[in-house]
């Protein structure tokens, strides 16, 4: 049997990752990994992960990367990227971090078009606190802060992340939505943020629906089934503004 | 780029326009901040002048993107700074101890309004306890506390080396009167007063190719293990204990033998000063102790102090309801001298309130 390829620019000495069977963080992290190697960035990029299931990846690329707190990774990456802007920085979070307790600093860093990529990993919930209600639970699903089915009418509906941030952006910005079922889509759409920051652009940001077996309390046929099914429809799969004219081939 | 600052000169100007100067003089190179009075002129002055120096600045969605991009820009190598006050003091507690775990050389002017909550947006001395140990750590930081414009401008630019030196974040604690007053003062350039600027480095985005053999850098920010982060925690305790002694800083006057030591610290040290002059003047024994560094605090020079003038009380003014009353008891533990005290939150503390004091409890 021939081992799978591994992204040159993974860490090699933190695999195998610490990341949950079936769960969808290894296949984006492959994704931009892949993508780094493409784009030839490893010595540029900077990887900088959030706290909640992403805070796993802190040690994930043989790049130089950070740490920061719950939803603080954007200003993180705004503050690197605006005082050494050759610099091509990743700032890698959740749900929660992004749409929730970052959200103030996610919008604002779209308006202001910050010259940044952001990578939301959607597995609605949150994964690395045992399964609570996030913004983008689904209308009915079952979580530890919605023991019976989230209710739209007292906790509102699932945030449409990219779209607000489509709807906030310059035309420079890159916003896309792809899924960890579409891997070849998916790696096209994060290769296309990273270079709408590369080429000074605008601010980029991609939204990747993604599995949490663990919480979800799935198998994995389930699983699939609840991305492919549940996910995929409620939250659209595309790209919302492509700058770069027609995008990666 | 044209030099800052030329020939020194006196100049009569605002705390906050004194503040912007310095951290221009001392070349720092990107501010993050956000409005809150009375800090706001700080930005004011420096979005006028950075242009003209080639150095930059962010107005942040709020104090706590402010406190994180300056982690970031220290982060790659910059010499970064903020201001703030009050309520986005209390917010900026959160990259405050990001730049305490992770050991980031940020430096933040901090002039303290009224409190609690909204409070006033004048004066206080409300943000001692804040300031000196923040949030859900250990309080392994530096504080000095000014007193005038003058020491504004200096510790700014001491402080930009202690934060980039020893690799803790370093605040700068004046106040609203400190900030809106004018007064004079003399700006000059740090070289040719031969204050060295200590070279910034950066942690991540480190010269040399990964992809040729350098190693990629991983900074962790949250541990797995109790015994990790037991472990790390002892290590920037020991060294934080190893440097207080060349940080500490301190004034003292008429100690050697005084019955009563008046202690204060920022500008009530000012009106500190005055009393103990006029007690004197009328035969009371009166001394002055004033911490520079609240943290760390000078304890072994003020038990000294109460030690050779063997002074029967000593009497802590503040403006503020026992901030810097409880710092200086739990630092001086074991001493058996009668601490009274003059306690005015959010107003100004002037000579005759303290001459007025020591006279009632002598």
């Amino acid at each position: 049997m021939i081992a799978p390829a591994v992204p040159k620019s993974w860490y090699l000495p933190s695999k195998p990752h610490k990341f949950c069977p079936g769960c969808g963080h290894g296949i984006v992290l492959k994704a931009l990994g892949e993508v780094i190697d493409e784009l030839g960035i490893q010595d540029e990029a900077i990887f900088g992960c959030d706290i909640g299931c992403s805070l796993l990846a802190w040690d994930f690329f043989a790049c130089d990367s950070t740490q920061t707190h719950h939803g603080r990774t954007t200003p993180v990456m705004v503050g690197i990227k605006r005082s050494r802007p050759e610099l091509t920085c990743i700032g890698y979070m959740g749900d929660g971090g992004g749409y929730s307790i970052g959200s103030q600093h996610l919008l604002n860093s779209a308006v202001r078009n910050e010259k940044v990529t952001l990578i939301l990993v959607n597995n609605t919930n949150y994964g690395m606190t045992g399964g609570q209600m996030a913004p983008t639970t689904l209308p009915g699903q079952i979580t530890e802060t919605s023991p019976y089915g989230r209710d739209p009418l007292t906790t509102g509906y699932p945030t449409m992340g990219p779209e607000f941030l489509a709807a906030l952006t310059a035309d420079s910005a890159y916003i896309a939505r792809g899924t960890v079922s579409k891997y070849k889509q998916l790696k096209k759409f994060i290769k296309s943020a990273l270079r709408n920051q590369m080429e000074g652009n605008g601010f980029s940001f991609v939204e990747v629906l993604s599995t949490c077996p663990t919480n979800w309390r799935t198998n994995a046929a389930q699983t699939w089934n609840f991305l492919e099914d549940e996910m995929e429809k409620y939250f659209p799969v595309g790209e919302l503004k492509n700058p770069l004219g027609k995008g990666e081939k | 780029m044209p030099k800052v600052i030329g020939e020194t000169k006196k100049s009569f100007v605002t705390g906050n326009e004194t503040a912007a100067w310095a951290c221009l003089a001392a070349g720092a190179e990107m501010m993050f901040g956000y409005p809150i009075t009375p800090q706001n002129e700080i930005m004011h002055y420096w979005t006028r002048l950075a242009p003209k120096y080639g150095r930059g600045f962010l107005q942040t969605e709020d104090e706590l993107s402010a406190g994180f991009t300056v982690c970031g820009s220290v982060q790659c190598g910059k010499k970064a700074f903020t201001a703030t006050a009050g309520p986005g003091n209390v917010l900026m507690q959160e990259p405050f101890g990001m730049a305490e775990a992770m050991r980031l050389p940020m430096l933040a002017i901090i002039q303290q309004r009224g409190g609690p909550s909204s409070g006033t947006v004048v004066y206080s001395q409300q943000e001692v306890t804040l300031t000196t140990f923040g949030g859900n750590g250990e309080g392994m930081r530096i504080v000095y506390s000014t007193a005038t414009h003058q020491e504004i401008y200096d510790y700014v630019i001491k402080g930009f080396n202690t934060a980039w030196k020893y690799r803790f974040p370093v605040f700068i604690l004046g106040d609203g009167y400190q900030a809106k007053m004018r007064e004079p003062m003399e700006m000059y350039d740090p070289e040719e007063r031969g204050i060295e600027m200590v070279k910034t480095y950066p942690l991540i985005g480190l010269p040399g190719k990964i992809t040729e053999g350098r190693e990629p850098q991983h900074l962790c920010n949250i541990y797995s293990l109790e015994e990790e982060l037991y472990e790390v925690v002892m290590k920037v305790a020991a060294e934080y204990e190893s440097i207080q002694d060349q940080i500490v800083e301190y004034d003292e006057k008429n100690c050697d033998d005084a019955d009563i030591i008046v202690v204060s610290h920022g500008v009530v040290s000012r009106a500190a000063d005055d009393a103990v002059k006029i007690l004197r003047a009328q035969g009371i024994k009166a001394g002055y102790f004033r911490p520079i560094t609240l943290r760390p605090f000078p304890a072994k020079q003020l038990r000294a102090a109460i030690a050779k003038s063997g002074a029967k009380k000593l009497l802590i003014a503040e403006s503020a309801y026992g901030q810097l009353d409880r710092l200086t008891k739990q630092e001086i533990f074991g001493e058996t001298v009668k601490i009274e005290n003059l306690f005015m939150p959010g107003v100004g503390i002037i000579d005759y309130d303290i001459t007025s004091k020591v006279k009632s409890v002598l």
